[in-house]
């Protein structure tokens, strides 16, 4: 389902912001995927929506989005979340482009905390909204420190971190955010997806883009990039896996939401990514709860 | 039986209508004005401006009708709008030494130059809810002076004591061009004028609950307010096809010069050292706060030891501004499924093994500490 392009809202520069500011965010994307992984300092402005909810993402979208794009937007891997509506909207207003729900038909898709399960392909971009751009901030909350261990390349604190989990629990803990080091320098934060998403970001063809507005920083994947989740050779990274397939579209090895049926303990598990379900379903596949 | 959430769209488009409706409130009330907002709720318009980083009272009033009075929606509001404009250059330094002054008060000389004028001031009311302005009553005029003998000469204190080395002296002109945190990111350590530029944007409650730490013992600074001038400042600028300064206009602002103790050092003699705060329109308490988070965050620059959260200056920059502050905070109401699912996994797994070792020792698990 593309929409029709509307017309941009008057008095505004085409995508909100100003050429200027464009060419200073594109520096920085270019920077960015000059140097995959590492994080680069922006300008970054006030937008007209809440910091913490994509002023990052939607600064980077709208300094490299053009007039022919298809966007896409999708919030906890669906279309239709409030936020993802707001955000399409807004570029729907000010930009005019075209927009999409359509993973393959989109030629840039701005998220957050989902990869899309379609796979990606070359000349797509994907954007990523990000809270906390520092994968070290949780374990070193000053930004002089983290700097210097990322310059020195030093993440003992994180191996550290995560071995404590493995004698804590008996396996790594961190279920989302997981991180990981991109083409074999930076450790990055891959923003709050969960690790389930981690594999697909490792030789993607499309290229990935970070964008996070409060903190001011910007960081990329270039295509076809090695990322390799963190772990060690006798706790190797594992995903997480779901026991049943999709109740709508019967859709395996996806990642699911958990919905609440009633107060008796009934839960249904349907695709967090609801183009593919849609997709799924349209070519005919159901799942047990499908009507 | 679920079917996937659809109609985001038309919910926001209805809690917009909604909340349009509840912002215009009673309908048998009228209507508020810009002009009426801009004219007498002031204070809060000059908040919205220093918040906003943005001096137009009338943007500022329309911003406070819009966000139904919230303050930080408004500043919110009135900074996004600030992004679309276009900046064409900076201005001069404004002179507050030349400063056209309604207010002027020091706390350190009893009499100076220029004089003590209490100006339009809360201090010395009281507290007293006035029935009689709900009753529409209107004020007496205010009262007439004849301008003293050195009416328009108003030197600043520092000045004054400067003379004397008393006090530290204004840092000498660097000559380069001053940071500007709206179009850079800050660097960690952030020099004093990218420090001043955050805390006049900052949130008036963080900023005077750190200034108020520093006088309960939190990076004490033994403070003085050496002067507070409110007044209008001509603001100037030179065009780069002139080569001299033009006036742009004149603009209302506070100043605050806090003088603090210092005991000197092998290198430097004792002498009193300062603090500045610089706010647009009457945010009195802001620009006294601003002066005793500045001097405080120079902790390391004079040679003081910096234990106290107002004197470091990552903690302080990081957290001041209150558009940072709220979105972060208030994202938190947005959806989180996917993370939660995730973790909801791992909690359950974590109960399974707990549940199955129990079972098979037959007894609780021993901690390894135990």
């Amino acid at each position: 389902m593309s929409a029709a392009a509307p017309l941009p809202e008057p008095g505004y520069n085409f995508a909100y912001l100003d050429e200027g500011t464009k060419r200073m965010i594109r520096r920085a994307i270019l920077k960015a995927i000059a140097i995959p992984g590492y994080q680069v300092p922006f300008a970054s402005r006030e937008m007209p929506m809440p910091y913490g909810w994509g002023t990052g993402g939607v600064q980077v979208t709208a300094a490299v989005l053009g007039r022919s794009d298809v966007l896409k937007v999708i919030d906890q891997g669906a279309d239709d979340t409030t936020n993802a509506v707001s955000i399409r909207r807004f570029f729907g207003r000010t930009a005019g482009v075209a927009t999409t729900t359509h993973t393959s038909e989109a030629t840039l898709i701005q998220t957050r905390h989902r990869i899309p399960e379609t796979p990606l392909s070359e000349g797509q971009i994907l954007v990523y909204q990000v809270p906390i751009p520092e994968p070290l901030r949780f374990l070193e909350p000053r930004e002089t420190e983290t700097r210097q261990l990322h310059a020195l390349a030093e993440y003992g604190l994180m191996h550290v971190k995560l071995y404590e989990d493995i004698a804590r629990h008996g396996h790594i803990a961190t279920t989302y955010a997981y991180p990981v080091e991109v083409a074999g320098r930076y450790v990055m934060d891959p923003s709050p997806t969960p690790k389930f998403d981690n594999p697909k970001m490792d030789g993607c063809p499309a290229l990935q883009l970070f964008g996070a507005g409060r903190e001011k920083r910007i960081y990329a994947v270039p295509p076809h990039t090695r990322v390799r989740s963190l772990d060690f050779e006798d706790h190797p990274f594992r995903i997480q896996s779901f026991d049943r397939p999709c109740a709508l579209c019967g859709a395996e090895a996806v990642y699911l939401d958990e919905v609440v049926l009633d107060d008796r303990g009934g839960r249904m598990f349907v695709c967090s990514d609801t183009d593919h379900c849609e997709g799924r379903r349209a070519e005919g596949h159901t799942g047990e709860m499908a009507e | 039986m679920y079917v996937a959430a659809k109609g985001g769209e038309a919910a926001i488009d209805n809690a917009h209508r909604l909340l349009a409706e509840m912002r215009r409130g009673d309908p048998a009330v009228p209507d508020l004005s810009v002009a009426q907002i801009r004219e007498q709720m002031r204070l809060l318009v000059d908040r919205v401006m220093t918040e906003g980083s943005l001096h137009d009272p009338d943007l500022a009033a329309l911003a406070l009708k819009q966000a139904r009075g919230d303050v930080v929606e408004a500043v919110f509001l009135v900074r996004a709008y600030r992004t679309t404009l276009p900046r064409f250059g900076a201005s001069e330094p404004v002179e507050t030494g030349a400063m056209t002054v309604s207010r002027r008060v020091s706390a350190t000389f009893k009499d100076l130059p220029g004089g003590q004028v209490l100006g339009p001031t809360f201090d010395y009311t009281h507290r007293l809810i006035d029935f009689a302005l709900a009753a529409g009553e209107l004020p007496e005029p205010a009262a007439e002076t004849e301008p003293g003998p050195d009416a328009g000469h108003c030197p600043r204190v520092t000045d004054i004591l400067g003379e004397a080395g008393l006090l530290e002296p204004s840092p000498p002109e660097a000559g380069a061009p001053v940071g500007d945190l709206t179009r850079e990111p800050v660097d960690y350590p952030a020099d004093r004028a990218v420090r001043l530029q955050a805390l006049a944007r900052g949130d008036e409650g963080f900023v005077l609950a750190l200034g108020y730490s520093t006088q309960r013992g939190y990076g004490r600074t033994h403070p003085f307010v050496g002067e507070i001038r409110y007044g209008e400042v001509e603001l100037e600028m030179v065009p780069e096809e002139l080569g001299f300064p033009v006036p742009l206009g004149r603009v209302p602002m506070t100043e605050c010069q806090m003088l603090n103790q210092f005991r000197g050092s092998g290198a430097a003699p004792p002498q009193f050292t300062r603090g500045y705060g610089l706010v647009f329109g009457q945010c009195e308490r802001k620009a006294m706060a601003m002066a005793l988070v500045d001097r405080a965050l120079r902790a390391a620059e004079l040679g003081e030891a910096v234990s106290a959260p107002a004197q470091d200056q990552e903690f302080v920059l990081a957290h001041c501004d209150s558009l940072q502050a709220t979105g972060f905070v208030e994202h938190l109401k947005l959806p989180h499924y996917v993370d939660f699912q995730a973790e909801l996994e791992l909690v359950r797994r974590l109960r399974a093994a707990h549940e199955a070792a129990i079972s098979s020792a037959g007894e609780p698990v021993r901690e390894a500490a135990e």
